[in-house]
């Protein structure tokens, strides 16, 4: 039998010590990230926090001098209604443009649109916000004859250009992912390619595109400071899309920073965190359980 | 969906090699900086977003007038400032708002010395109105029932102007709550243990209040009479109906007759000595005091006393 030198083989070990402490690194800084949350957050969620109040007021006076009040309503509110919004345009947008990249696009034209996407991607989410401060905003109030440009719809569209990259990337992953054979067979039995797409490749890849769609909506609610910037950081429960909001996330940002280290005011921003963290973790969970449907049929 | 795992995989990669390259670059070229030049010394300078321009430029300036001190400024609001002060991690905090007793407290339980206090200046709280606006001048009380909890005006028609266009709804533009500025102005103008009402926009800068009224024909805002421009109106402000209005200007701040007029502090912890006292001395100095002017805001009076 052929022996290895003990050098190698104790460089391998060690090796794949490293590797699998990365991989194992993953975990325990998300469950760190989770506990150190909590562990600020949870003195006051257990002793004076009314629950009530955070879910069901909208009266959010984090600094008052007579009469403090913590009502998170008018937050949530604000971080759902530019996500459904942003959802709206991007759910759409996205799917179509993966359709069309994965069964209707010439090779060439393919590559160059799969790079345009992600370079959409890569535009830091500051510069969105900027450019909803600055060129939406008086856009808006032109077109719509808005008294003020920073708006849920602001908010929205903005949200949906940053998500359109993540719903068209991972779609046409999933519809990439289903067999060829099924083209084929449809193909032969003599449908359009419309008729293709509408009656095969989308029930085949749907937990796939569903899944795109979840990470789209995670994206969107974990959004900050383009939201912070577009959307005129008012606490109000919108009526309409002309409505300026204030989301959860842009509180956090552009309150902690102020709030002595464990006041109240600091642990309820906690508080607000473990209810985000709450969100995105059940989006992302029920996106990644999908996709394992995908994997398993 | 394995193509989507690998592209994964790789981008990770990538993303792993850059920030190890970054990290190195980044040890290299603070180890050659560092060695360079070692004497320098540094003054931690944060707060006030009011003050921010006006502390940068003092800072600039003194870089000319003493090479070996580095004046570092910073801004995010009067709250940031003392929340520095308070943890002891500055060594001048900007704030446009007295320190509260509380405060006091918190800082010389936390670090062991009393925060002192220097007023470096004036600044008439202006308020800010789009170019297009009628409107020439405004009470206390109608800002009170503007921005205040359950206040009445909602409607630019409530104050008998009328806007052209259909902006009728008074569009408030306010701070976020750590700044100096909304402090001063919920209890000053709001009265104490009154509150702003609900669905202002809250703006992170003084500069974006003015920014924001700019581009928003039926909005209002206040911030510090330095960042007017040419682009936004400012009004005159009377005590009570039927008072004589006045401007926010340099005259009208140090005759008293300008209402929501407020002092510009720096605090340090402790007695200021060495390097930082040297610099609050020269920031009393004529030279000082001009650039108090060429930011926009009213220097303290010629002939008053300077506590440095």
């Amino acid at each position: 039998m052929l022996m290895r030198p003990r050098r190698e083989v104790v460089a391998e070990t060690a090796m794949e010590m490293l590797i699998r402490l990365c991989g194992i690194s993953a975990i325990l800084f998300v469950f760190g990230i989770f506990f150190f949350v909590f562990r600020e957050g949870s003195g006051f969620l257990f002793h004076g926090f009314k629950i009530g109040e955070f879910f069901f007021s909208i009266e959010w006076y984090p600094t008052s001098q007579s009469h403090v009040r913590y009502g998170a309503l008018a937050l949530i509110a604000g971080t759902a209604s530019v996500t459904v919004l942003a959802m709206l345009f991007a759910v759409p947008f996205g799917i179509g443009a993966a359709i069309f990249i994965s069964e209707f696009c010439r090779p060439r034209a393919k590559e160059t649109l799969k790079i345009t996407i992600e370079l959409l991607a890569a535009i830091p989410s500051v510069v969105w916000g900027f450019i909803g401060l600055t060129v939406m905003n008086s856009l808006i109030i032109r077109l719509f004859n808005a008294p003020i440009g920073l708006n849920v719809l602001n908010g929205g569209l903005i949200l949906a250009l940053m998500s359109v990259p993540i719903i068209v990337s991972i779609g046409e992953d999933a519809l990439k992912a289903v067999p060829d054979s099924y083209r084929e067979a449809a193909l032969a039995l003599g449908v359009t390619r419309w008729q293709m797409v509408y009656r095969v490749l989308l029930p085949a890849a749907k937990n796939g595109l569903l899944a795109a769609v979840l990470l789209g909506v995670g994206r969107a609610v974990g959004e900050t400071m383009a939201v912070l910037m577009a959307t005129g950081h008012a606490v109000k429960i919108p009526a309409s899309l002309m409505d300026s909001v204030r989301t959860l996330t842009a509180t956090i940002a552009a309150e902690l920073g102020e709030a002595a280290v464990h006041s109240e005011h600091y642990q309820v921003l906690f508080i607000i965190g473990i209810l985000l963290f709450s969100i995105t973790f059940a989006v992302n969970l029920t996106a990644d359980l999908i996709v394992r449907g995908v994997r398993h049929k | 969906m394995r193509t989507l795992r690998l592209k994964a995989d790789s981008r990770f990669i990538r993303a792993a090699i850059i920030l190890v390259l970054a990290t190195i670059l980044a040890c290299l070229s603070l180890g050659c900086s560092g060695s360079k030049q070692p004497e320098k010394t540094v003054i931690q300078n944060t707060g006030s977003d009011t003050m921010v321009n006006l502390a940068q430029a003092w800072a600039e300036e003194y870089a000319k007038v003493e090479p070996t001190v580095s004046v570092e400024v910073s801004g995010g609001g009067s709250g940031t400032g003392i929340a520095a002060l308070i943890n002891g991690t500055v060594d001048i905090a900007n704030c446009s708002r007295q320190l509260e007793q509380q405060e006091m407290d918190q800082a010389k339980k936390n670090t062991g010395k009393l925060p002192h206090e220097f007023t470096v200046g004036y600044d008439a709280l202006a308020i800010y109105v789009h170019k297009a606006n009628p409107l020439e001048e405004i009470t206390l009380d109608q800002l009170a029932e503007i921005y205040g909890e359950s206040g009445k005006f909602t409607k630019w028609s409530q104050l008998s102007v009328k806007m052209p266009g259909i902006a009728d709804e008074i569009i408030r533009v306010s701070r976020q709550s750590n700044s100096g500025t909304y402090y001063y102005f919920r209890e000053v103008i709001l009265g104490k243990g009154r509150d702003f009402k609900l669905g202002s926009r809250d703006m992170h800068g003084s500069k974006d209040v003015v920014e924001l009224v700019s581009k928003t024909p039926g909005a209002i805002g206040y911030s510090g009479m330095g960042y007017a421009t040419s682009e936004v109106k400012t009004l005159r402000i009377a005590g009570k109906a039927g008072d004589k209005a006045f401007a926010p200007n340099v005259e009208n701040t140090l005759n008293h007759s300008y209402p929501i007029a407020r002092p510009l502090f720096m605090y340090t912890l402790g007695e200021p000595a060495g390097e930082v006292k040297k610099y609050l001395g020269w920031v009393y100095s004529e030279t000082g005091q001009r650039i108090v002017t060429q930011s926009g805001y009213v220097p303290l009076p010629k002939t008053g006393a300077r506590p440095l």
